[in-house]
């Protein structure tokens, strides 16, 4: 670590950590609700809990990506952050916010009041109070940044990842647009939703990315920037109008139908360049850098990204199949892939490389974090196929055969069964990736000669 | 650190991400007209009637237009590397006019479609007509500003970013017109 204010990510990577630990319980949860329908439905009924289980997922990903930004940022602009008190009070707000997202939903307070109570609206269902808290963090967090860069070097990395976050604080205004037309209030909705992950934050992805392979293979900063910027072009070139995937039986008029099925079929395209980055710089590097498994977590990111938000997302991305597959467990499936390939695996990749540097413990504990992406991915890999074996299924009975929604689902009980086992997997992994990376102090395997690394 | 490595990129003439650009832009109006192509086959009789209404003789000039234009465009990319300032405005002035012509002529056509009430939903050749031609006269237009800025700049590599983009919507012209208004 060079800079002290990149001790800043360390907080930002805790609180995430601990919203992951609580997204992946809430997961098994919830997991368990499907296989024992009953289960807490008085304490706390589906919907909460889902709500709980992919809330608690953005919020971690997003503060993963603002400690990401606290840590990189002084290293590529080669000077402190502008204000580290800002940086905490942007940290505090998130955390209240947090809280109180989660303490209104499970109590159900303030219900209907325009201030203080949930808006109903999936993943934008905050109260508005909490909406305009999460705006001032966002804003003060860009000036922090911004400010940050525009004093210091400028390079390639920070001006994709200021492009991604800037965007993705401007498109969050759209949480504010709620009109009473529910065909409009979705399209809207899905200028945040997809604008989101198929936009910008595959521009944050793509420049973290970079910086990872630019300190663990040692391959020429011109070389990681030129992929760079095609990756951000391809990302903004087929995110944008792709959109249009998610037009198709809203309400919206019927040429959304090619518009979407089109661009969103070349949204592969950003994935399979990411993933050919990634192995590339990392054939071409030379360095040999100690943090192995930072590097597996990277090669890892890339790789069931591309399978998980490219190819799952291409399976049933054309209108003519998503007429029978939409809203199955085949989206179930895909989300939980491309989230983990692209995003979770990212977070976790530039945390696994930031605390040993953080925490002053090079050289580091590999082999547990080693295990833990192993056994988290097997879990999500298996959980995908079971998904998606299901909702081929389901698909097949319900929309093709007309059989009735509850029907269906008791015949995909095995499945839910097996996912149930892979999210025990899964949390197993997240708990051992948490004590890997903050307990251990000790290096366990040996490392072999290599070239000192930055 | 490696040592800086030959790339087979770096033998493109112009800019990598105007190619980026351009074969994303093929691809994407190649998917389109084999979409096109896919659902004409469901209704060949209702294509053919549809298509009668587009204005063929319109499109035909328009092509010649296009064309003649992306050579003032090539034109103005030797100008420039001449250093012939006044002469390279000039020609990238002549080939953003006859732009502004193209886009008068089709909106000729969609003004009398429109006035027949025909429109993107009254048949499936109408979705993507309007798609693949509304795309790509966003694009004619698009082209007028990049033209106009690279003439105001008027450096050779500036010049050669605005041309080859300039070729690529004369490009997807030439394989728009036959299929959607010819055959």
């Amino acid at each position: 670590m060079k800079y002290q204010t990149q001790k800043i990510a360390l907080a930002y990577f805790v609180v995430a950590m601990a919203l992951f630990a609580v997204q992946v319980t809430m997961g098994l949860v919830l997991g368990w609700i499907y296989i024992s329908p009953n289960f807490l439905s008085e304490i706390l009924p589906f919907n909460v809990g889902r709500m709980l289980h992919t809330n608690s997922l953005i919020v971690w990903l997003l503060l993963g990506f603002f400690g990401a930004a606290y840590y990189l940022i002084p290293e590529e602009a080669e000077r402190e952050i502008h204000s580290p008190k800002l940086a905490w009070l942007q940290l505090a707000i998130f955390v209240i916010g947090t809280a109180g997202v989660v303490v209104t939903y499970l109590f159900n307070l303030f219900d209907g009041n325009w201030l203080l109570g949930n808006e109903g609206r999936e993943f934008i269902e905050q109260p508005r109070w909490v909406k305009v808290g999460i705006v001032v963090a966002a804003l003060i967090f860009l000036y922090n940044i911004s400010m940050t860069v525009l004093a210091g070097r400028k390079t390639a990395i920070t001006n994709i990842l200021l492009l991604g976050l800037w965007g993705l604080a401007l498109l969050f205004l759209f949480a504010f647009v709620n009109p009473d037309n529910l065909a409009l209030d979705k399209m809207y909705w899905w200028y945040i939703v997809h604008l989101w992950v198929e936009g910008t934050w595959e521009l944050v992805m793509a420049s973290i990315l970079a910086f990872l392979m630019l300190k663990l293979t040692g391959v020429d900063r011109e070389v990681v920037e030129k992929w760079l910027y095609v990756i951000a072009a391809l990302a903004l070139f087929s995110g944008i109008l792709g959109t249009g995937h998610h037009y198709y039986w809203i309400g919206t008029p019927g040429y959304w139908q090619w518009i979407g099925s089109i661009f969103s079929s070349f949204e592969v395209a950003p994935f399979f360049a990411m993933m050919s980055f990634a192995f590339v710089m990392v054939w071409k590097g030379r360095r040999d850098h100690p943090n192995k498994a930072a590097l597996l977590w990277s090669l890892g990111c890339a790789t069931l990204a591309f399978f998980g938000a490219g190819v799952w997302g291409f399976l049933h991305t054309l209108h003519g199949v998503n007429y029978y597959s939409h809203g199955t467990q085949i989206t179930a499936a895909h989300g939980h892939l491309a989230f983990y390939g692209a995003y979770v695996c990212l977070n976790l990749a530039i945390i696994t490389y930031a605390l040993p540097h953080l925490l002053g413990r090079d050289p580091y504990n590999q082999v547990l974090n080693m295990v833990s992406f192993w056994l988290m991915s097997g879990g999500v890999v298996f959980m995908t196929f079971t998904l998606t074996f299901a909702g081929t299924i389901q698909t097949h009975l319900q929309r093709v055969n007309g059989e009735g929604y509850m029907d269906v689902q008791d015949q995909l009980w095995l499945f839910y069964a097996m996912r149930f086992g892979s999210g025990v997997a899964v949390v197993l992994g997240a708990v051992l990736f948490i004590y890997a990376v903050l307990v251990p102090r000790r290096e366990i395997i040996e490392r072999g000669a290599s070239q000192p690394a930055e | 650190m490696n040592a800086p490595q030959a790339s087979v990129l770096d033998d493109l003439p112009g800019d990598l991400m105007m190619w980026v650009l351009i074969l994303s832009e093929l691809a994407v109006f190649g998917a389109g007209l084999l979409g096109f192509l896919a659902v004409r086959l469901t209704d060949p009789p209702g294509f053919a009637e549809a298509q009668a209404h587009l204005h063929r003789t319109g499109a035909g000039i328009n092509t010649l237009v296009l064309v003649t234009s992306g050579w003032l465009a090539a034109l103005a990319l030797e100008a420039a590397r001449a250093g012939r300032r006044t002469r390279l405005r000039a020609l990238l002035a002549g080939a953003a006019l006859l732009g502004g012509v193209f886009l008068f002529l089709k909106a000729q056509e969609y003004a009398d479609l429109w006035a027949a009430g025909l429109s993107f939903d009254s048949h499936a050749f109408y979705t993507f007509h309007m798609l693949l031609t509304g795309f790509h006269a966003a694009h004619v237009l698009a082209g007028i500003v990049l033209l106009g800025l690279v003439g105001w700049l008027a450096t050779p590599r500036a010049v050669e970013a605005g041309a080859a983009f300039w070729h690529m919507v004369d490009l997807v012209w030439v394989l728009l017109f036959p299929v959607v208004y010819l055959i």
